[in-house]
């Protein structure tokens, strides 16, 4: 059973982040690149399955910038079997990132059977490469996973929906499933693990390898900027009785209006 | 010369720092409070294979080195001093055979370690011989086939837990530092009490307890090299360990600058955050200071182990500068967060307390110094 694993390399989220002079995307020269935290939960599936069945091989696979592999090594030490690193700019849109993640999945040559990820990378929230991964592979896929099962050919998920409701999926492999907080609870990676982690064979690939070129690009990013400072609070003095009154109907008039949350 | 740590080494970093943070922190002050012993969090560190880093690779061991085994021991002291004084204890228990065990005692006591969570202790100083550890009267006697063991240690860490002890003891007390010897003891032996949980100011989740031997069956084999090396085996142990407790000083110094640096500039004094007062500015770069030099001389220290170099004097500087160092920036923690610091609702006032350990124990401060007299004197 071949299981592939798209993990993406975000900035830690302690970082202080920064837009370049251009504006075309922040500065990454000092930041701290972790694996996005809810591709832990997609690693930690895997691994699960991998467990229970010890034919399965665990592939994990990351579009973006070589000079930190901080995501893919973590992935390794974990348990994952080897890995696949597209080299690209980190601001790549979802479509381009996608087409990639195809492109090194038939690189490999192994034909996959399961297509795990996190349902959204912490650092721009796009929440669009495992469907439109799925859309380009003609597979079926389902988002914001919280429960897997395993039977055969068979898979059963659970799905968080608004109000806390659950819906019920079952599908066939192969699949594309993107999963949320809650799946499962991420391993450690242990210090055997990291030992064991470098001599895993990691493939290197350029987006020209995977059939990715310029032209792909739907999203071009033209000013990132920091939101605009939190104006300062409103405080109301209603300590005179005779005037609480009034004091309340301002409140509740400032709370229609200006913060439009009654 | 080369001051960065390798790639390895900074992923070993970031997973002790991983588990301190989320494994150790969010525990450190109940089990603070209540003195109660990390028995679940040092199992999953063990998992994790954040302890016993000196069992060498052929006996199952990770094959770190001490400088790896530093880099690990300040992270978990980041998370907890007192924690990490119960998993340090693994180490100092355990380096005894490491460097003076034969590849059969190697074997039989080290590799049970590396494949089920297991607990040592180090038992060496006694109710009356501290820094006076030539002084020791725990008396090891021939009783033919076997070493009968009598005696008292004191303050003896994870003696309540413990599933083997190395005991110091002397063959004759006459012969002063050549009587010494070192024999590792099963807890469960008969006619050794292990005595009351010490009431301490710091380090209160470690259990620490004294220790007494009547009439103790040690078998022949058990001796860690011959008659009389015992001194020779705890100096050397010593070279090892005291790089080890100088790191434990050094992650609890950082933390303490961490809180400090955080809380300067959330704290408004005046109109403005504090860390714009030039005193606490300048507070907080004395600790910055002493928090670099520590960790300079904590790696040489274990670094020069590595490379099969005799550290004595540097081990020195390393334990003495790091826990003098440690004591004086948690002291200025509590400063800096004024009355909050003083209160048991913020984390500073606990590493103040820890602090304080770390000046006394393997060697206090004025030993140190007079270990480094020595040896610059010689």
């Amino acid at each position: 059973m071949n299981i592939f694993v798209c993990v993406k390399q975000v900035p830690d989220t302690e970082t202080k982040v920064t837009p370049t002079s251009d504006g075309s995307f922040i500065e990454t020269s000092s930041i701290k690149w972790i694996m996005n935290p809810y591709d832990e939960f997609a690693v930690e599936q895997a691994l699960l399955i991998k467990q229970s069945n010890s034919a399965a091989n665990v592939t994990v696979l990351r579009v973006g910038s070589v000079k930190d592999t901080e995501a893919l090594r973590t992935a390794m030490a974990m348990g994952a079997d080897d890995a696949a690193l597209v080299e690209a700019a980190d601001n790549l849109d979802s479509y381009s990132i996608a087409k990639a993640l195809k492109g090194a999945i038939e690189k490999t040559g192994k034909k996959p059977d399961l297509i795990l990820a996190g349902k959204q990378a912490i650092d721009d929230d796009a929440l669009q490469v495992p469907q439109v991964l799925a859309e380009m592979l003609g597979l079926p896929s389902v988002s914001v996973i919280v429960g897997f099962e395993l039977a055969g050919n068979n898979v059963k998920v659970k799905r968080e929906v608004e109000g806390g409701a659950l819906e019920v999926y079952e599908l066939s492999t192969p699949c594309v499933l993107a999963c949320n907080k809650g799946l499962n609870t991420p391993r450690y990676a242990s210090l055997p693990g990291i030992m064991k982690a470098k001599k895993k064979p990691m493939a290197q690939y350029s987006l020209g390898d995977v059939g990715v070129s310029e032209a792909d690009r739907r999203v071009k990013y033209s000013q990132f900027r920091l939101p605009p400072e939190k104006p300062p609070g409103k405080k109301f003095d209603a300590s005179d009785a005779a005037k609480q009154k009034e004091v309340v109907n301002q409140v509740v008039g400032l709370l229609r209006t200006e913060a439009k949350v009654i | 010369m080369d001051f960065a740590l390798t790639t390895e080494q900074r992923e070993i970093r970031e997973l002790a720092m991983k588990f301190a943070r989320n494994e150790m922190i969010p525990l450190s002050q109940s089990y603070d409070e209540a003195g109660k012993f990390p028995i679940d969090v040092f199992k999953k560190a063990w998992e994790l294979g954040l302890v016993n880093t000196c069992i060498p690779l052929e006996f199952g061991g990770s094959g770190f080195k001490a400088v790896d085994g530093v880099i690990i021991s300040e992270a978990l002291a980041y998370g907890c001093m007192g924690m990490n004084t119960s998993f340090m204890a693994n180490d100092l228990a355990l380096l005894p055979i490491v460097l003076g065990g034969s590849n059969e005692q190697k074997k039989k006591f080290l590799t049970p370690f590396t494949q089920e969570f297991k607990i040592a202790s180090f038992c060496l100083t006694e109710p009356s011989n501290g820094s006076d550890a030539g002084g020791i009267r725990t008396q090891i006697k021939d009783g033919g086939d076997h070493w009968v063991l009598n005696g008292e240690k004191m303050w003896i860490t994870n003696a309540g837990y413990a599933d083997l002890f190395v005991v110091y003891g002397t063959i004759n007390p006459d012969l002063k530092h050549k009587g010494i010897s070192a024999i590792v003891v099963d807890p469960k032996s008969p006619g050794i009490e292990v005595g009351k949980k010490e009431d301490k100011m710091g380090h209160r989740s470690s259990d620490t307890r004294g220790v007494r031997f009547n009439n103790v069956k040690v078998p022949k084999e058990n001796m860690l090299g011959n008659p009389g090396e015992g001194w020779a085996i705890a100096m050397s142990t010593l070279d090892h360990s005291r790089p080890l407790v100088a790191s434990s000083a050094l992650g609890g110094a950082q933390r303490a600058l961490d809180l400090s640096i955080q809380y300067a500039k959330e704290r408004v004094q005046f109109g403005v955050p504090i860390a714009k007062h030039e005193a606490i500015q300048f507070m907080i770069a004395e600790m910055g200071m002493k928090v670099e030099a520590a960790r300079l001389l904590t790696y040489k220290a274990a670094w020069l182990c590595d490379q099969g170099v005799r550290n004595t004097e540097v081990a020195s500087y390393a334990k003495a500068f790091a826990s003098d160092s440690c004591m004086q920036i948690t002291t200025d923690a509590v400063q800096i967060y004024g009355g909050y610091g003083y209160s048991k609702e913020y984390p500073v006032e606990k590493l103040m307390r820890d602090a304080k350990l770390i000046q006394i124990y393997e060697g206090t401060s004025q030993i140190q110094r007079l270990v480094m007299a020595r040896e610059l004197l010689k």
